[in-house]
C-alpha cells in the first residue's frame, strides 16, 4: 500500500529510520525477515547533516514488531554517500576542554526557556542529541514521534580512561501523546570512538 | 577667599585629582559636594576632621546607586512607551502582553478596540483584540495564538500581528482591501493562566490551570475540550494527561468565551487557530477520517498558502487535514469551528520541526511570524474575494 508521504505514519516512521542511521552511522541490526509479525515501511528520504552542511539520500527499512512485549524497531538502511565522520577541530577542542577541567562539569536547562544555548554549551547539547536518538530509536512505537525538548541536567562523570563521560537527565517531548517524559541517560563519548548510551531509563514525571 | 583656600590641600589627597566636585568650592556660604573614591576615603576623612570643616555623606554607596539605576532602566527598556518602541524580537511576559494592547488601542483608536471575551480560570482577564474600519458586525476573521501555553513563539507572532495589521493598513492594498470589507479579531494570549505558569513555575506547561475534581493533577487540554467528536479517540480521559480533554465539552472557561463569541457574533468566515511546532498547515477534521464537504477548496487554500510562506525564508511546511497529517484528536478547535459553518477554518504549527521545538530562539520570533503572516494573507484574500 502506497503512503502519503506527508501523512503521519511516513513521518514517524522516517523519524526512527533517522534516528537509527544517526546514532549508528553504518550499522544497524542485521535485517531478520519476520513476516506477519509486524508492520513494516518502505522509505526513500534525504538526510541533512545540518552541520558538515552535506544532504544524503537515504532508502530504509523499519519494521515496527508487534505483540505485548516492546522490541526496537529494525531498521535496515542503504546511504549514498560515505556518512562516517572523522572528527573535527571542534571535537577535538571540546574534549581536550573537558578533559583538562578540574572540576566536573555540570549544567542545566539546555537550552533555557528562551532557547539560548550559551556557546560552550553547543558540544554537550550535540552530544545529547546523538545519544537521544539511540534512545528514540530503541523506544519508537508506530503511535511515538520523538523529539529532544531539553537537557534537564548533565553533569561529567570523571574517568581514568581516555572516554568522557556524562550523567545526562533529558527531557524527551512525544508529538503524539505530547507528554514530555524525563529520561536518564549514561552516555560515553570519544573523538575516535564516537558515542555510547551505556545505561537509560525513563523517569517518572 | 581665605576659607576656600583651605580646602585647596583636599585635591592633593589622592593623585592625580581624584577627587570629582560634583559642586566646586566657589562662594564660602556655600557647600561644596565632592565624589571621594573608596582608597581616599579615610585621608579625606581624617583632612576635614583635624581642620574642623564639618561634613556628611550624601551618597554612601554611589555604585550601588548606579547599578540600581541601570537594572532599572533596563525593565524600562523591556516596558515600552510606544508601538513603534516595543521589542517584537524577544520573548514576552503576559503583562508586557496586556500593556502592549492597550499601547495599541491608545495609539489607534479609529482602528483597534479591545474586548474582554471573559476570565480564566484564575481569574485573568481573555482579551481580544478587534481591528475594523466600520460597519455593524461585518464578516470577521478570527486568529488565536497561545491557546497552548508552552507554544512560545505563537504568542509572540501573535504581538507582531498586531503591529503589522495597523502598519499596513492604509499602506498595502490587499490588506486595506480586507480590512474595508470585513473585521479582524485577535487573541493573543488564549491560555494566560497557563501562559503565566511557563514563566513562573513550569516552561512546559501545555494545558490550562483548571482544578480536576478528585486528582492532584491539573489542567484541561483546551484543544480537546470543544464539543466536536468530544471525548473520543485522539484525548485522554486521564487529568493527569497532556490531553485530557476535560470533564464536558466547553468546561474550560478560555474556550466558553470563544464558543460564545463566536456564536454570538454569527458572521465569522474564517478561523485560525495557532500552534507550534512542527510547520504544519491543517483543516479539519481531527476526530474522524471522514473529508469535510470543503476538503478540496481547503486543500488548494492550503498548498498557496504554504507555497507563499515558504517564498520568504524557504520554510518548508506540509499540509493536510489534521487526521492524516499528524494524528487522530478529538474535541479539536477548528473542528468545532467547521461544523458550526465557519468554512475556512485553518490550523498552524509554527517553526521549528524539533531542533528546538518548544524553546525556539527569540531570533526566530520576526522572521517566523513574517513568514506565516505571508500564509494568513493567502487565507485572508481568498476568504474576502470567496464571500458565502
Amino acid at each position: 500500500m502506497e503512503l502519503e508521504p506527508s501523512h503521519y505514519p511516513a513521518q514517524r516512521a522516517a523519524g526512527v529510520a533517522r534516528a537509527c542511521i544517526s546514532y549508528r552511522r553504518g550499522e544497524c541490526t542485521d535485517i531478520r525477515d519476520i513476516p506477519g509479525t509486524g508492520h513494516k515501511y518502505h522509505l526513500e528520504f534525504t538526510l541533512k547533516d545540518t552541520v558538515q552542511e552535506v544532504s544524503f539520500n537515504c532508502t530504509a527499512e523499519v519494521l515496527y514488531h508487534l505483540g505485548s512485549q516492546h522490541s526496537a524497531p529494525e531498521v535496515h538502511f542503504t546511504v549514498e554517500g560515505e556518512l562516517g565522520k572523522n572528527p573535527d577541530d571542534a571535537d577535538n577542542k571540546f574534549y581536550s576542554r573537558i578533559k583538562s577541567l578540574k572540576e566536573p562539569l555540570v549544567a542545566q536547562n539546555i537550552p533555557d526557556s528562551f532557547g539560548i544555548v550559551p556557546p560552550e554549551m553547543e558540544p554537550i547539547r550535540h552530544l545529547a542529541f546523538s545519544a537521544c536518538d539511540y534512545i528514540i530509536w530503541q523506544n519508537s512505537t508506530e503511535n511515538t514521534w520523538y523529539n529532544l525538548a531539553q537537557i534537564q541536567d548533565v553533569r561529567q562523570v570523571k574517568r581514568n580512561d581516555d572516554y568522557l563521560e556524562f550523567d545526562y537527565t533529558v527531557l524527551l517531548h512525544d508529538f503524539v501523546s505530547q507528554e514530555i517524559i524525563p529520561w536518564q541517560m549514561q552516555v560515553l563519548w570519544h573523538p575516535q570512538h564516537g558515542v555510547k548510551v551505556t545505561q537509560n531509563s525513563r523517569q517518572p514525571k | 577667599m581665605v576659607q576656600l583656600k583651605c580646602l585647596e590641600p583636599l585635591s592633593l589627597i589622592c593623585a592625580g585629582g581624584c577627587l570629582d566636585f560634583w559642586v566646586s568650592p566657589l562662594h564660602p556660604e556655600r557647600p561644596v559636594d565632592v565624589r571621594v573614591p573608596f582608597t581616599s576615603l579615610q585621608a579625606v576623612k581624617v583632612f576635614l576632621e583635624q581642620n574642623n570643616i564639618p561634613y556628611f555623606i550624601l551618597i554612601k554607596d554611589l555604585q550601588r546607586l548606579v547599578d540600581d539605576e541601570k537594572a532599572q532602566m533596563v525593565h524600562q527598556r523591556s516596558r515600552a512607551l510606544s508601538v513603534e518602541t516595543f521589542n517584537y524580537a524577544t520573548y514576552h511576559t503576559l503583562n508586557e502582553i496586556y500593556d502592549f494592547m492597550d499601547l495599541l488601542v491608545a495609539e489607534r483608536p479609529n482602528l483597534v478596540s479591545k474586548i474582554e471575551i471573559g476570565y480564566s480560570t484564575e481569574g485573568l482577564p481573555l482579551n481580544v483584540l478587534k481591528f475594523s474600519t466600520g460597519g455593524p458586525n461585518r464578516p470577521a476573521i478570527w486568529i488565536d495564538t497561545g491557546i497552548h501555553s508552552r507554544e512560545w513563539v505563537t504568542q509572540a507572532t501573535g504581538v507582531w500581528f498586531a503591529k503589522k495589521i495597523i502598519s499596513d493598513y492604509g499602506k498595502d492594498e490587499s490588506l486595506t482591501a480586507i480590512l474595508d470589507k470585513m473585521d479582524i479579531f485577535l487573541e493573543i494570549i488564549t491560555n494566560p493562566d497557563g501562559f503565566v505558569f511557563t514563566h513562573t513555575k513550569n516552561r512546559m506547561w501545555r494545558k490550562t490551570r483548571s482544578i480536576n475534581a478528585g486528582s492532584s493533577c491539573r489542567g484541561v487540554d483546551p484543544n480537546r475540550n470543544w464539543d466536536a467528536g468530544f471525548g473520543g479517540a485522539g484525548s485522554s480521559k486521564n487529568p493527569c494527561s497532556e490531553t485530557y480533554h476535560g470533564p464536558h465539552a466547553n468546561s474550560e472557561p478560555e474556550v466558553k468565551a470563544i464558543v460564545d463569541f463566536v456564536k454570538q457574533h454569527g458572521n465569522i468566515k474564517a478561523f485560525i487557530s495557532i500552534h507550534s511546532y512542527s510547520q504544519l498547515l491543517l483543516y479539519p477534521y481531527g476526530y474522524t477520517k471522514t473529508p469535510v464537504p470543503d476538503q478540496k477548496e481547503l486543500d488548494s487554500i492550503a498548498k498557496a498558502a504554504v507555497t507563499a510562506l515558504s517564498s520568504l525564508y524557504g520554510t518548508s511546511y506540509r499540509y493536510g487535514s489534521i487526521i492524516t497529517t499528524i494524528y487522530q484528536a478529538s474535541g479539536g478547535t477548528i473542528d468545532w469551528t467547521y461544523n458550526q459553518g465557519i468554512k475556512y477554518s485553518f490550523t498552524f504549527e509554527l517553526r521549528d520541526t524539533g531542533r528546538y521545538g518548544f524553546m525556539l530562539p527569540a531570533n526566530q520570533i520576526i522572521p517566523t511570524a513574517q513568514e506565516t503572516w505571508k500564509a494568513l494573507m493567502v487565507i485572508m484574500e481568498h476568504a474576502r474575494d470567496h464571500p458565502y
